[in-house]
């Protein structure tokens, strides 16, 4: 794109930076429509799997529901509670919501379809991720209320418990495919199950990294059965209970573009991105961002699919399958994948 | 800890169990009705909107004997009554407070006319409280407004009284 504005006779400085922009809004805007479609389509499968409806007035099949929903929250007050820290309070919704977006920088949607394709794609995707726990802290500590702050502390336990052992997921995908760049990972997912099929899943090895890579981005992103931020029975909405209006909206959006984003993470890091699913020639004429898009929806209707299907965790459970279960088993992954790549492909 | 509880706890047997289930759910038909545009079936001793009847020559049935007053629970009836010019005792006032009614149809029960009833109807939402104030007028046209559905109603449910 840059090439494109260079050719109306921009220097290059300023075409860079145009071309940027329009990326940036190329991402950020279809994220937002995809967004609103997806909350519609969680509550629908919810609705679904409970033998309910689901919205179904709002335009056709309740397609606007969102929209609705979103219109009603603008219109509302904001309302700021008089005990709370008011710069932090309005900052927090702002942080969650500008880090979910912040990571898609390096979502690649198809062979070069990426907006920043650094090399250590992967490495700035955890540091973003690690950040998006700063809102939620910042939300319950600012509110100046018990149940948001109980909400707070549960939050960054539970994400820094899980990231470790993400991280160490991620060290097993990174040994296979040799690099920290997405669009590299998923290059070298091509054929990689008997030359026939692509993507790690396929791995003997990776296949149950994958289930804790699903099961740790169900609890990054605190989803059910790991949604004890949100715990309604016991902290009203969690870190949320004071807000309201559009700053309740952004941290609204804002989860659910985090759930989008460990979605296409699955995509990306075992099931061989926007690669279609069979080395297949005929596949191939299917656009990359068709492949994408399809299995980043499959990978969401797994998370709806998780939450009408599974009770809450208690809290020593949450934390006893993070540290206790999920971290040995992933260091005695990294192990015995170094070991078997050191005597197969370094040897 | 046996080897066969290990092997189901580490292949996630239950989840995968829970979840087969759940996907055939996904697929049933859905039990949801379409409120406004379907309605559930009531039953003839449906206990709703209050209604005052009259008899076939468009004679109002009540006599004024105020029971229904006496009975109710939630105190949410008022009655005056005189003698009329042909001396007919009636009621000059009927008020019924139906943000104080508590739908127990002790009322319909003590009417010894099957004057006052509760009628089929649940649909009468109002967007001002005073609206609920019903009085004699309201509830005689609420009367000849249903007066069919409730007198097919009251003759279903006759032989079980």
């Amino acid at each position: 794109m840059t090439a494109f504005f260079q050719s109306l006779g921009m220097n290059y400085e300023w075409a860079w930076f145009i071309a940027t922009v329009c990326g940036i809004l190329l991402i950020a805007l279809p994220l937002m429509l995809a967004v609103a479609m997806i909350i519609y389509v969680d509550r629908k499968v919810w609705a679904a799997i409970n033998l309910r409806r689901g919205p179904n007035v709002v335009g056709p099949f309740g397609i606007l529901q969102s929209f609705a929903d979103g219109l009603k929250v603008f219109l509302q007050e904001t309302i700021i509670p008089s005990a709370a820290n008011k710069g932090i309070f309005i900052l927090a919704p702002i942080v969650t919501f500008t880090v979910a977006l912040g990571a898609w920088a390096v979502i690649p949607f198809d062979a070069g379809v990426v907006l920043a394709d650094i090399n250590v794609g992967l490495l700035y995707i955890l540091a973003i991720s690690s950040l998006s726990v700063y809102g939620v802290v910042m939300a319950g500590w600012a509110s100046n209320s018990k149940y948001p702050f109980f909400s707070a502390m549960r939050a960054s336990a539970q994400m820094i418990s899980y990231e470790v052992s993400i991280g160490f997921i991620l060290v097993c995908v990174v040994l296979y495919a040799g690099s920290f760049n997405l669009t590299e990972i998923v290059m070298s997912q091509k054929g990689h199950g008997l030359g026939i099929v692509n993507g790690y899943v396929f791995n003997i090895l990776l296949f149950p990294m994958w289930v804790m890579f699903f099961i740790s981005s169900l609890a990054e992103t605190q989803r059910v059965p790991f949604d004890l931020t949100e715990a309604e029975s016991e902290l009203v909405a969690g870190y949320q209970t004071e807000y309201s209006s559009m700053s309740f909206a952004l941290f609204w959006l804002g989860e659910y573009a985090n759930i989008l984003l460990m979605c296409s993470l699955n995509t990306i890091l075992f099931f061989g991105g926007w690669l279609p699913p069979v080395d297949w020639a005929p596949l191939y004429y299917v656009p990359g961002i068709i492949w994408f898009l399809l299995k980043t929806f499959f990978f969401f209707f797994m998370f709806s699919w998780v939450m009408a299907t599974v009770p809450r965790y208690r809290y020593d459970q949450l934390m006893r399958l993070g540290w206790k279960i999920f971290l040995p088993i992933s260091l005695l992954f990294v192990v015995l994948i170094s070991g078997w790549l050191m005597f197969t492909r370094y040897a | 800890m046996s080897v066969a509880h290990l092997v189901k706890s580490f292949t996630l047997w239950e989840f995968v169990k829970a979840h087969a289930l759940t996907l055939k759910y996904f697929f049933k038909p859905k039990v949801t009705i379409n409120y406004p545009f379907e309605k559930n079936p009531l039953s003839p001793r449906f206990r709703g909107e209050h209604a005052l009847r009259r008899y076939p020559n468009g004679e109002e049935r009540c006599i004024a004997c105020k029971l229904c007053e006496a009975v109710c629970p939630a105190q949410a009836i008022t009655i005056e009554a005189e003698p009329r010019d042909d001396g007919s005792r009636r009621t000059t006032r009927y008020d019924i407070d139906m943000t104080k009614c508590i739908f127990c149809g002790f009322c319909q029960e003590a009417c010894p006319v099957d004057a006052i009833v509760e009628g089929p109807n649940f649909e009468y939402a109002t967007e001002t409280r005073e609206e609920l104030l019903y009085d004699k007028a309201k509830l005689l046209a609420n009367g000849d407004k249903w007066e069919r559905a409730i007198a097919a109603n009251l003759e279903a449910d006759a032989p079980y009284r």
